[in-house]
């Protein structure tokens, strides 16, 4: 018996030892316990609401685009998109092929959902076909007991009313890049577009809105269970556009007898652009969906560029339109005055150089209206050598050449006026004399968009107004379409763009603007290089100037072989035919220029063009009604 | 000859009755009662599929454990081997004809239910080794030579279940065991020379552990390294704990254990729903039960006059014991996840059953506190 109690005695010791070990244990499992929940709880507390919480971004229904009138011409469209959610039916391929009875799906869609099926969560939708007619959403919905995990969801699509018409005023939209899909989680939403070209690019800021974002409570999938807040999404800026839709689409079409044209009509006192058309055109709708590479490497490659803006991205030689500038720089410099005049043999020496007349014959003794009337080459050589080719760079400047303007589409471009500090600093040569010759009648190293050429002709016919062609209405800097008082009761009152109102007088002198418009009114008299292109209607007589503009000088060699006339060289040697033009002339409203790419000559090619939409401007006449 | 020692063999079951310890048998059902309304919580509000379940379990398993306390020890006593064997054989079993879950062959099926024998070899090894220690005496206890054979009797069940495997249960067997050894004579040179022992085989064992093993070891070290990965779910555990601070979220309101955050909530990681929903004030009156249910085995284990009484009383606590330190520690990040359930809280059949066939084989051995065993 002793030894059983030595062996009990022997047990409760070691018992208590181990007990101790015990108590030690659970302090340890207590202390642990405080730890976590009592000195480190908080930041628990926030991982555990990270964990959570998701917050999905509601995106925001893009701005529409509308003209002056209201009439929309970038609205959005309801897309009906039919998706399949994976968890929620047994078998995806059977519902795919019970689906295919209803819509028909083409292989390549069927194997990019089944792909998209392997990378996604299962309770994450993937779009099956978008743009579904509202016959397909219907028929769908009915066999919808038959189609588990299908769904029919409504998303936007962008939609250009006016198609071809407005493409490169509006421009497009597209998927965002990959690498700006970093830099906002809202444009890493699948299926967001942004703006790519024109209004749709300068303005995406304005026109995309803000996103909405709804805090979801998530499983451990990342599957919402339930919503906790929401914040709606704000739409983006509606934007109103000075453009006429209709008119726009007329001078679209206008253009469309040439291959490649464009146009500019704007008005002289307040710059609103009625229409900016270039042809040939593409329709913007066909890139909200995607384009094949193939269309659109063609009309990448297309040498009538399409794809560009060339009212106001494209750069020609001036041409005789140009004879406008140096005729009033030879006014202000006080060289000479209107009754000036010059003999015209059909060409002027310089040195041992001869310069040609574009009228071999000559013209004999012209005047300044005279030389603006019948474009004569000599009568501007002669100027240019007086009043040299810093007076006449000058003068082009401030009438608005070789600048830009912060025009609304980014596709706008500078052109070019060279002077004597430009030769030196870019071509690291001296003026040569004969160069100013060139220079003064448009040709050499000028370059002048149809833009450019519309507000140089908008600041003579105006009254010497620093005016600056614009696009989209806004408050503040620019001027409010419903706002202003100039566009509700049509006063010509100035308006200035980029200066905000302040120094906007040229300050050239009103009698050699008028000496200046004397000729362009006879332009379209008889005898007047454009007097085909007259506006005979009364009231809405239209003054301006030709210009043709070399691509290439016809060679003797192409003579000697029966070359004679533009018409016979290939079409990309063709002179540019170019006309800029502002009606009526008793009150000038509106101004115009017309470029017709390769059209050989102005009077032929850009005057009748010309002709008709200064007519039908005058008659549709946006100015006098009220923008609604 | 050995009938006539035993004294209390003529007593009713109703004076059986008024000896147990009912103390422990309130305890226990308070701690299981905590054990229904975490799973409750789990099935986001209904006792469906866990809680009716478990609670019908419970009360099948306490009419067993008071069952077991009436059956007359000398019974038991007498079918120690044999029990033991039939253990071996059902891990012999497994290994042969085993169910395949979790990565894991632990389950024997047969036919009407699936059994899990590592839980019933956790009860039959210490009931061996009790059976071993009541018949030699202190000094023959100490002789070296006479550790070879408990050795075996924790080594053949622990080789067995490990290689199943199952590492956490494996672990807790060998726990136990020691535990018993160090309790009934072990010297204690043996036992230190034996951890360090362990520490230095660590590199032979690691080869043969599983990939999740290794993984879990690993992971336990440095859990931030696979944050997706094996270390998700201790991150998540901790997490969630940490989040209930103070007085927890609220019943029912646990967001990590809810939205499936928290893995396995119902089974191993259940005391962190607890402690989410409850926070620190809850965790504390867990593991003050669970203290109290540990003292009152201790309570019991001394009340016993023949020493395969204290022995096994003093096992079956330190199993019980191990199971809830083990576990809880894991959850918290204080020991690697290794599988194993908190007893009487995590849903489960067989642990539950095993666990409340351990206390009522300690109720036994109170009853039958002065009964004469014999020694041989």
């Amino acid at each position: 018996m002793d030894r059983d109690q030595e062996k009990i005695d022997f047990f409760s010791r070691r018992s208590f030892v181990i007990g101790g070990l015990q108590a030690l244990g659970m302090s340890a499992l207590v202390g642990r316990l405080a730890w976590l929940q009592l000195v480190e709880g908080e930041k628990y507390r926030t991982l555990a609401e990270n964990n959570r919480i998701n917050v999905r971004i509601l995106p925001p229904s893009r701005g529409q685009i509308v003209d002056r009138f209201g009439v929309p011409l970038a609205t959005n469209l309801q897309n009906f998109q039919v998706l399949v959610t994976p968890e929620q039916t047994e078998d995806v391929e059977e519902t795919l092929e019970n689906l295919q009875k209803i819509l028909p799906l083409s292989d390549r869609i069927v194997q990019r959902v089944l792909k998209k099926l392997k990378q996604n969560p299962s309770y994450v939708p993937i779009e099956i076909r978008g743009n579904l007619e509202w016959e397909d959403v219907a028929e769908i919905e009915l066999n919808m007991p038959h189609l588990p995990g299908i769904s029919v969801q409504a998303g936007e699509l962008r939609s250009y009313p006016y198609k071809d018409s407005t493409a490169h005023i509006i421009g497009y939209v597209g998927r965002v890049s990959e690498a700006d899909q970093l830099k906002d989680p809202l444009l890493a939403l699948p299926g967001f577009l942004v703006g790519k070209t024109a209004i749709e690019k300068k303005y995406d800021l304005e026109l995309r809105g803000k996103a909405g974002k709804a805090e979801m409570e998530v499983n451990v999938h990342g599957r919402p269970v339930r919503e906790l807040s929401r914040t709606a999404a704000q739409s983006g800026q509606r934007l109103v556009l000075s453009i006429d839709a209709e008119y726009q689409r007329f001078v679209q079409q206008r253009l469309a007898t040439e291959r490649s044209a464009s146009a500019v009509v704007m008005d002289v006192h307040t710059g609103e652009v009625y229409a900016c058309a270039s042809h040939p055109s593409f329709d913007p709708n066909a890139f909200s969906g995607g384009i094949s590479v193939a269309d659109w490497e063609q009309m990448r490659d297309d040498p009538a560029q399409p794809l560009n803006n060339k009212a106001v991205g494209g750069q020609y030689p001036p041409g005789s339109t140009f004879k406008i500038v140096t005729a009033l720089a030879g006014l202000e410099s006080g060289f000479i005055d209107p009754n000036w005049t010059v003999f015209c043999p059909g060409h002027y020496d310089l040195g041992n150089m001869r310069f040609h007349c574009w009228k071999s014959g000559g013209h004999g003794t012209v005047n300044l209206n005279g030389a603006l009337a019948h474009s004569c080459d000599t009568y501007f050589y002669k100027l240019s050598t007086m009043i040299g080719i810093d007076r006449i760079a000058d003068m082009a400047r401030t009438l608005g050449l070789g600048d830009v303007y912060g025009f609304d589409l980014g596709e706008e471009r500078g052109g070019l006026i060279p002077d004597i500090k430009w030769k030196r600093k870019v071509k690291k040569d001296v003026w040569h004399q004969g160069e100013t010759l060139n220079a003064a009648i448009g040709q050499g190293d000028d370059l002048s968009t149809p833009l450019q050429l519309a507000t140089m002709l908008s600041r003579v016919v105006n009254g010497g107004y620093k005016v600056a062609p614009w696009l989209v209405a806004r408050d503040g800097d620019k001027m409010d379409l419903t706002a202003s008082s100039a566009l509700r009761n049509g006063t010509p009152k100035p308006f200035s763009v980029s200066l905000g109102g302040s120094d906007i007088e040229l300050g050239i002198d009103p009698k050699h603007l008028r000496a200046v418009m004397d000729g362009l009114e006879a332009v379209c008299r008889q005898g007047g290089t454009a007097y085909a292109s007259r506006i005979v209607e009364e009231n809405m007589e239209m003054g301006g100037k030709t210009g043709t503009s070399q691509v290439k000088r016809i060679s003797k060699a192409e003579r000697a072989t029966g070359v004679r006339r533009q018409e016979d060289l290939p079409w990309h040697l063709r002179h540019h035919a170019l006309f800029v033009g502002y009606a009526p002339t008793q009150a000038p409203r509106y101004a115009c220029c017309v470029l017709v790419d390769h059209g050989a000559g102005g009077s032929t090619a850009a005057a009748p063009i010309a002709h008709d939409i200064m007519l039908e401007i005058q008659k549709r006449d946006p100015k006098a009604k009220p923008p609604s | 000859m050995f009938g006539s020692h035993i004294s209390h063999g003529d007593e009713t079951l109703l004076e059986k009755l008024k000896h147990l310890a009912w103390g422990q048998v309130f305890l226990i059902c308070l701690f299981a009662g905590i054990g229904f309304t975490a799973l409750y919580s789990a099935a986001g509000g209904h006792f469906d599929p866990w809680a009716s379940a478990q609670m019908t379990r419970f009360l099948g398993a306490l009419i067993m454990l008071v069952v077991l306390a009436l059956i007359d020890l000398k019974w038991v006593f007498r079918s120690v081997w044999i029990l033991y064997g039939m253990s071996l054989v059902l891990l012999l079993l497994v290994d042969i004809f085993g169910h395949v879950g979790m990565g894991a062959q632990r389950w024997l099926d047969l036919g009407i239910i699936k059994i899990q024998p590592s839980e019933l070899a956790k009860i039959t090894t210490l009931m061996a080794l009790a059976r071993y220690f009541h018949a030699k005496d202190i000094i023959e206890i100490r002789k070296i030579k006479n550790l070879i054979f408990p050795s075996l009797i924790i080594g053949l069940p622990v080789y067995l279940v490990v290689k199943q495997p199952d590492l956490g249960t494996g672990i807790s067997i060998m726990l136990a065991g020691l535990s018993v050894l160090l309790a009934a004579g072990l010297p204690m040179w043996i036992f230190i020379a034996g951890v360090v022992l362990a520490v230095i085989s660590i590199p032979v064992i690691w080869p043969f552990l599983h990939d999740y093993q290794k993984d879990r070891v690993t992971v336990f070290f440095n859990p931030e390294s696979e944050p997706l990965g094996a270390g998700f779910h201790i991150i998540q555990s901790k997490i969630a704990l940490g989040s209930g601070g103070v007085s927890g979220k609220g019943f029912l309101q646990g967001t990590q254990s809810h939205l499936n955050f928290l893995p396995e909530k119902h089974t191993d990681f259940i005391f962190t729903l607890w402690g989410e929903e409850w926070g620190f004030l809850g965790g504390v009156v867990l593991l003050g039960l669970a203290s109290l249910i540990i003292l009152y085995g201790y309570w019991m284990s001394f009340q016993c006059k023949h020493h395969f009484g204290r022995i096994l009383t003093f096992g079956l606590t330190m199993n019980f014991s191990i199971y809830i330190m083990v576990n809880i520690g894991m959850v918290m990040g204080l020991l690697p996840v290794v599988g194993i359930p908190l007893a009487l809280m995590s849903y489960g059949g067989t642990a539950m059953l095993m666990v409340m066939a351990a206390f009522g084989l300690m109720q036994c051995c109170l009853v039958h506190r002065d009964a004469r065993l014999p020694r041989s």
